[in-house]
């Protein structure tokens, strides 16, 4: 199957560039009904243009939870429209959506989300498999996405054999090995020590360096200044959108780096 | 996803709890080996009683006197059957389905070897007819011959236990034995019939001419019973029909319903145990089958358990892209693998458990059995793992990641 880009995904036809990553309209999640109806996201609208860097913050209970999950495919609108890459999310059924997922969307969870028992290649190679791409160029993929986050050797060990910052790098190489649309992390940090949230912000902008368009949750403000634009949202609207940093240059974090060379850190680059 | 990713992410399933993957195989392989192994027990008591029916003669015919059993008689008076008797049911125009007619006398005597004494327990004596017809096979020597009836020689053949007994390893062939004070010649030897229905060994046998063993021992008078043979296993009937007509005619009895002797066959009697073993062999195989359906049922269980303690992940995989399709194949394969790898140990449990006697029986093994259990088994395992590998596969990704 074939996902086509639907009809508003005027790629490059207005002469303004891509199609945006995210195009989102009025979108609208209320729990429950009657009297005691709870208007999760009140009419959020949201563009995020190809190589963005966005972090959405807000407090417990602002919704931004629901917009992660709405934005990563995983539930559906009240009512609003999503285009993902020039594709209406809108009108498609389960088999679609978990192929858009599938190329679209890789996920970077707070729990890390790795299956038990499994190693970490086989982690990575997972969204491949359920891709279709055949054994061989599947491990190739993996360890390359392994050895770009640093673990390659690291590659036949288990969740509970690895650190927290060693099951999110793997989260990450998982989220990266489809080339998808946009990275989607919900809180990546979150339960993280110090050293390994670096490592792992540090591997998310070289990412969004080479181009990757990324989507992060958060309620950190030192994870907020990685990102190119802060976006806060209080009680399901977005109250403030701020630009940090141009979406063509590099994230403001690898820019500050390479104005003061006093961390080493991040000289491993090249992610493609 | 090709079908060999599948059954590898099942195994790995699997192999992640082997102690409860275990016990579910275990339930299938008790169904799978009870269903094959009760049947083959049920199968091999009815071959016993099939080659014990062979063993016997399947066409043969006894005669013997009296009102019988059934009480269905009202003969007031009975006469005893004679050898006049057999002569008349050995006139073919009168009994065309009779093949072989031989009278017989019964007794018990004690039989000396060279100092060796040996009581055997049934001393028949008869017409060379009785040896097709009791389908009794001499495996050293030869048979008496008419000859020798006519001539009422002191020869006998001999059973294989009172061949062993009074003879040992050796051939009794040519020697003299001392039966009840009359010394005979040793002329065959019968081939082991083996252990029968009845309570008497049938090797421990004398069979001798009719004339020598009632000048000897029983006299003149009536005969124990006639043993007919029929032209084959399927006019038995018509050959029991033309019994009765002759031996009426012959002790004047007019009325069917008071005749004086009976007519029993081997194949009735032993085709009434036949069917009770049969009714066995059922009631075996029902019970196998509900150990099989109990052990589907465990696997129903185990799979709806580990879809409630899988949902995270199976979040997780929905999250990165499994399709519904792909979750549910994987837990059908995990359930599938689970009965096919029971039903297989299974059958090797019962092939090997076969090679035991069991309650004195032999199992036979009905190779259908082994295929109808092992894919009865398949085919629970599918069917009980379609219920939990639905609802896993049903779950919507948000509500299985937020399940702690």
């Amino acid at each position: 199957m074939t996902l086509t880009p639907g009809p508003l995904s005027g790629a490059t036809s207005d002469g303004r560039g891509p199609a945006p990553v995210i195009a989102a309209r009025r979108l609208v999640k209320t729990y429950g009904m009657g009297d005691a109806v709870v208007h999760a996201l009140a009419g959020v609208d949201l563009t995020v243009e190809v190589g963005d860097y966005v972090a959405i913050m807000g407090s417990s209970g602002s919704g931004k939870s629901t917009l992660m999950n709405i934005l990563g495919c995983l539930d559906v609108p009240t009512t609003g429209r999503y285009l993902l890459d020039g594709i209406d999310v809108g009108g498609l059924d389960e088999r679609q959506l978990s192929l858009v997922r599938n190329r679209k969307i890789g996920f970077i969870f707070q729990s890390f989300n790795l299956v038990p028992r499994t190693t970490a290649v086989a982690q990575v190679e997972l969204p491949l498999a359920y891709a279709g791409v055949k054994a061989a160029e599947r491990r190739r993929r993996a360890m390359a996405a392994l050895t770009m986050v640093g673990l390659a050797d690291r590659a036949e060990h288990k969740p509970n054999e690895l650190s927290g910052g060693q099951q999110q790098r793997v989260a990450v190489a998982r989220a990266l090995v489809t080339s998808p649309a946009m990275l989607l992390a919900d809180e990546p940090t979150g339960n993280l020590d110090s050293h390994s949230t670096k490592e792992v912000l540090g591997i998310v902008d070289r990412l969004n360096a080479s181009g990757r368009t990324v989507v992060l949750i958060t309620h950190e403000d030192e994870v907020a200044h990685h990102a190119k634009r802060v976006i806060r949202l209080v009680d399901g609207l977005i109250v403030s959108d701020v630009r940090q940093a141009p979406v063509a240059g590099p994230p403001p974090a690898l820019e500050a780096a390479a104005a003061g060379p006093a961390h080493g850190e991040l000289t491993q680059g090249g992610v493609r | 996803m090709n079908p060999f990713e599948t059954l590898r992410f099942a195994a790995l399933g699997l192999a992640a709890n082997k102690v409860r993957s275990g016990l579910t195989m275990l339930g299938i392989l008790i169904g799978v080996a009870a269903v094959i192994l009760l049947l083959a027990v049920g199968n091999g008591s009815s071959q016993a009683v099939k080659d014990s029916i062979d063993a016997l003669g399947t066409n043969a015919l006894t005669v013997s006197s009296g009102a019988g059993f059934g009480a269905q008689s009202t003969a007031t008076s009975t006469k005893p059957l004679t050898v006049a008797d057999a002569r008349a049911l050995a006139d073919p125009s009168q009994a065309p389905d009779i093949k072989g007619v031989a009278p017989e006398v019964q007794t018990s005597q004690t039989a000396l070897y060279q100092g060796t004494s040996h009581t055997v327990s049934s001393v028949i004596g008869t017409y060379p007819a009785y040896f097709e017809a009791s389908n009794s096979k001499v495996t050293l020597g030869d048979y008496f011959s008419a000859d020798d009836v006519l001539a009422s020689r002191k020869v006998a053949v001999i059973g294989s236990t009172t061949a062993a007994d009074l003879f040992g390893t050796a051939s009794p062939i040519g020697k003299k034995i001392v039966l009840g004070g009359t010394p005979l010649t040793v002329v065959g030897e019968l081939a082991t019939k083996g252990s029968g229905t009845g309570f008497n060994d049938p090797d421990d046998v004398v069979i001798a001419p009719l004339p020598t063993v009632q000048n000897a021992y029983t006299g003149f008078g009536s005969l124990s019973q006639i043993l007919v043979e029929a032209t084959s296993a399927d006019t038995t009937t018509q050959a029991q029909n033309e019994i009765t007509t002759v031996l009426m005619g012959t002790h004047g009895i007019t009325d069917p319903t008071a005749v004086d002797f009976r007519v029993g066959s081997q194949t009735t009697l032993l085709s009434t145990r036949s069917s009770t073993t049969q009714t066995f062999t059922v009631l075996l195989g029902a019970v196998a089958a509900i150990s099989l359906l109990v052990g589907g049922i465990g696997i129903t269980n185990i799979m709806l358990v580990t879809v409630t303690e899988r949902t995270r992940e199976i979040g997780i995989r929905k999250a990165i892209g499994a399709p519904k399709g792909v979750i549910l194949s994987q837990f059908l394969a995990e359930s599938t693998l689970l009965s096919l790898a029971g039903a297989g140990l299974g059958v090797v449990t019962a092939l090997v458990g076969a090679h035991f006697t069991i309650a004195g029986i032999k199992p036979v093994v009905i190779p259908a059995s082994v295929w109808g259990a092992f894919g009865i088994a398949v085919a629970i395992g599918l069917f009980f793992g379609s219920y939990p590998a639905s609802r896993a596969a049903s779950l919507r990704p948000i509500e299985a990641l937020r399940h702690e």
